[in-house]
């Protein structure tokens, strides 16, 4: 609780307590209504204040002047009719215990989904003279060495210079999973460092840092306004003036037919009463707050389970993705080669893994560091002599004193040995030793083990069509396809013509629904930005990434694709719940409320019981563990 | 240039009405006010003094709810 709110507090009880001990006072006629007003000012006179500054501003139709005159109004019958004064105190009353309660239900939730993204690290522990002091992370420049211990937050992006240690990462990726770190590693800040002392050279400042681009994009991802939070916006415009323009016809003109038409008495008093009722009812403050609220809550929930929403925007929009399209490399596959299997070979298997990957110490290809990481082993490059790369065949070279050829079939047509074919898909690098064949090496890129679970998923989450589009070779993109379960696939494209394709299928969904693209965020700009919804992949630490995309998954997993969609219809659930059930309630209420079966008790129950339903049930959007 | 700024307000609808009014306010090109994080994130337009325009931003808020802050 703030001051303000426990100021509120006290003026509520005080209010209440004198109301209900006014009531065994034997008081009639002016000290009576002189002695209620005590509490109605206590509890009222910033209303009143408010809606007379209203008027003054010419800002009329708000929730103070309503209030205002729904109590006034009141006070004026009981003066005039029966003297129960209770009303109108209780009114007023009830209209503040639900403000109270609104202001200090929203306070809490912001704390708590603030709480919930706090991963803003406090401090950096700098050595200086060497003593250990700690300073602001803003002050830390780059390349400074900073020392993390166990249980500290990484507060700067760097490179483990010494110690080793596991990190929990599960405030970026949403993923419980430790990592390993030890020297020569990159680590991302947000991480929790767990078991080691870690010292770590930065390479970024505070301001670039991870873990300031993810606070500054959830912290202003409500900026941008979903069409429902339009809507209610702009439907709060023209529904209490409305509704005040409905009560004055209501209070004046039934008495007039009833006087004029109907021959009957007017009874001023029951159809001013019944306007007063509805003047109560009509506060739109259940639906203005719970909306925002709601997917203030769905942001900060899938901002938890490492997939950030850069809009509330974009979370509607992912409620009502049907087609998924998918990038190869990186997305679906890992991205990186590796050795997927020894063929034909007429050595041990780890024997011509070795031959290779000696002969090709010396490449930095990609093809050559999956040979020697695949071997395992440190090689010792003083075994390798003479080497020769024969440009696009592959590399000869003396190892042991022993000419190893490892390249493709031309250069095994060159040294005079037949190369046995191979059947899969992938690159090949053939090995003759000694002036003989002994085997082939194939190295692929490999599917991520998530990636046929994640297109199940897509499929149960309501996905009707998944697409993928690669640059590569079409038998490859066919086996992926094939393994993953795409419904197409779309090969040897140029980065332009990704383009048309995801403009092609843009054109042939229904109306309503949207089209996702999901790529690595590294080439993939263009088409992300053309998408209804761009998501960058396993983009932690990427700024471009972070930039071009609507929706960024904090780690490599195509599951969290579903997921995020599953996040987006809850919260989406929530937000239509809270505006039919409002809006139902209220209609409801304003009807009995002019027909005089609703009095102004059940009133006060629309506007403040339907709040407070719809702010519980927004927060709900917060919890998405368990979709 | 934007800038954003820490924002005092109790109710949405009140928020609501700030954002209105900021983005009546000249030299504010679009101004979006975030209840939830009690943030104003302002555009202004080519060639404004930030500060001039949003000392106007506060009074135009002010004038709309009267129970509002705008931290500057």
């Amino acid at each position: 609780m703030n001051k303000k709110q426990k100021t509120m507090l006290g003026r509520i009880l005080v209010s209440a307590a004198l109301m209900v001990g006014l009531a065994f006072a034997p008081l009639t006629g002016w000290p009576r209504f002189a002695a209620y007003l005590v509490p109605y000012l206590i509890i009222g006179h910033d209303i009143l204040r408010k809606a007379a500054k209203g008027i003054k501003n010419r800002q009329v139709f708000d929730e103070s002047f309503l209030m205002a005159v729904a109590t006034l109004g009141a006070i004026a019958l009981a003066l005039t009719e029966d003297g129960d004064y209770t009303e109108a105190i209780a009114v007023m009353l009830f209209y503040q215990v639900g403000e109270w309660f609104q202001s200090y239900a929203v306070g809490r939730s912001r704390r708590n989904i603030s709480q919930l993204m706090d991963i803003r690290p406090d401090y950096a522990n700098v050595e200086r003279d060497g003593q250990v002091v700690q300073v602001d992370p803003d002050e830390v420049t780059v390349g400074t060495v900073i020392l993390v211990q166990p249980g500290e937050k990484v507060p700067l992006d760097g490179v483990v210079v010494e110690g080793s240690s596991t990190l929990n990462t599960s405030a970026l990726t949403g993923e419980s999973l430790p990592r390993q770190a030890a020297a020569g590693e990159e680590v991302l800040s947000g991480c929790v460092n767990l078991t080691g002392l870690l010292k770590i050279r930065t390479t970024k400042e505070f301001g670039a840092s991870t873990v300031s681009q993810i606070l500054d994009l959830v912290e202003n991802a409500s900026s941008r306004k979903s069409r429902s939070e339009a809507f209610i916006t702009k439907f709060a415009r023209v529904y209490t003036p409305a509704v005040c323009g409905a009560a004055l016809m209501l209070a004046v003109l039934p008495p007039l037919i009833r006087l004029g038409a109907l021959g009957l008495a007017p009874a001023w008093g029951d159809w001013l009463y019944r306007a007063l009722t509805f003047l109560v009812i009509s506060c739109p403050c259940a639906l203005v707050i719970s909306i925002p609220l709601s997917f203030f809550a769905g942001i900060g929930g899938a901002s938890k389970a490492g997939v950030l929403v850069k809009g509330s925007n974009y979370l509607e929009a992912l409620a009502q993705t049907s087609c998924v399209v998918f990038d190869k490399t990186g997305t679906l596959t890992q991205g990186v080669f590796q050795v997927v299997g020894i063929h034909h070979a007429a050595l041990p298997e780890e024997k011509v893994l070795e031959y290779a990957a000696l002969a090709e110490s010396a490449s930095s290809h990609p093809i050559s560091k999956s040979l020697r990481q695949a071997c395992g082993k440190d090689l010792d490059r003083c075994r390798v002599t003479d080497i020769q790369e024969i440009s696009g065949c592959g590399v000869m070279a003396q190892v042991d004193g022993i000419p190893v050829a490892a390249g493709n079939e031309k250069l095994m047509a060159q040294v005079g040995v037949q190369a046995e074919p191979c059947r899969q898909v992938g690159t090949v690098v053939h090995l003759a030793v000694d002036g003989a064949y002994v085997g082939h090496i194939l190295v692929a890129d490999v599917l991520k083990p998530t990636a046929k679970q994640a297109m199940a998923d897509l499929r149960r989450a309501g996905v009707e069509q998944t697409v993928m589009l690669t640059g590569d070779r079409e038998e490859a993109a066919r086996q992926v396809a094939r393994e993953v379960g795409v419904d197409q696939v779309h090969s040897q494209l140029l980065p332009g013509e990704k383009v048309t394709w995801v403009e092609r299928l843009l054109a042939g969904l229904p109306p309503r629904k949207k089209l996702a693209f999901v790529g690595d965020g590294i080439n993939d700009a263009p088409v992300l930005a053309r998408a209804d919804i761009g998501i960058a992949m396993g983009a932690m630490g990427s700024d471009a990434a972070i930039e071009a995309a609507d929706v960024v998954l904090m780690d490599d997993d195509p599951r969290k694709i579903a997921k995020a969609i599953r996040i987006s219809r809850k919260c989406l659930g929530i937000v239509s719940q809270n505006i039919v059930f409002a809006l139902g309630v209220k209609g409801v209420c304003l009807v009995l409320g002019a027909l005089g079966i609703a009095n102004m008790w059940l009133a006060i129950f629309a506007d403040v019981g339907v709040m407070i339903l719809a702010v519980l049930n927004a927060i709900r959007a917060l919890f998405v563990q368990k979709l | 240039m934007r800038k954003t700024y820490r924002i005092d307000v109790d109710c949405a609808n009140c928020a609501n009405k700030m954002e209105q009014a900021a983005n009546k306010t000249p030299g504010v090109k679009e101004a979006v006010v975030n209840f939830m994080t009690l943030k104003m994130n302002v555009e202004f337009e080519e060639g404004q003094d930030p500060k001039a325009v949003m000392a106007q931003v506060r009074t135009n808020c002010k004038k709309v709810e009267d129970d509002c802050e705008i931290f500057l």
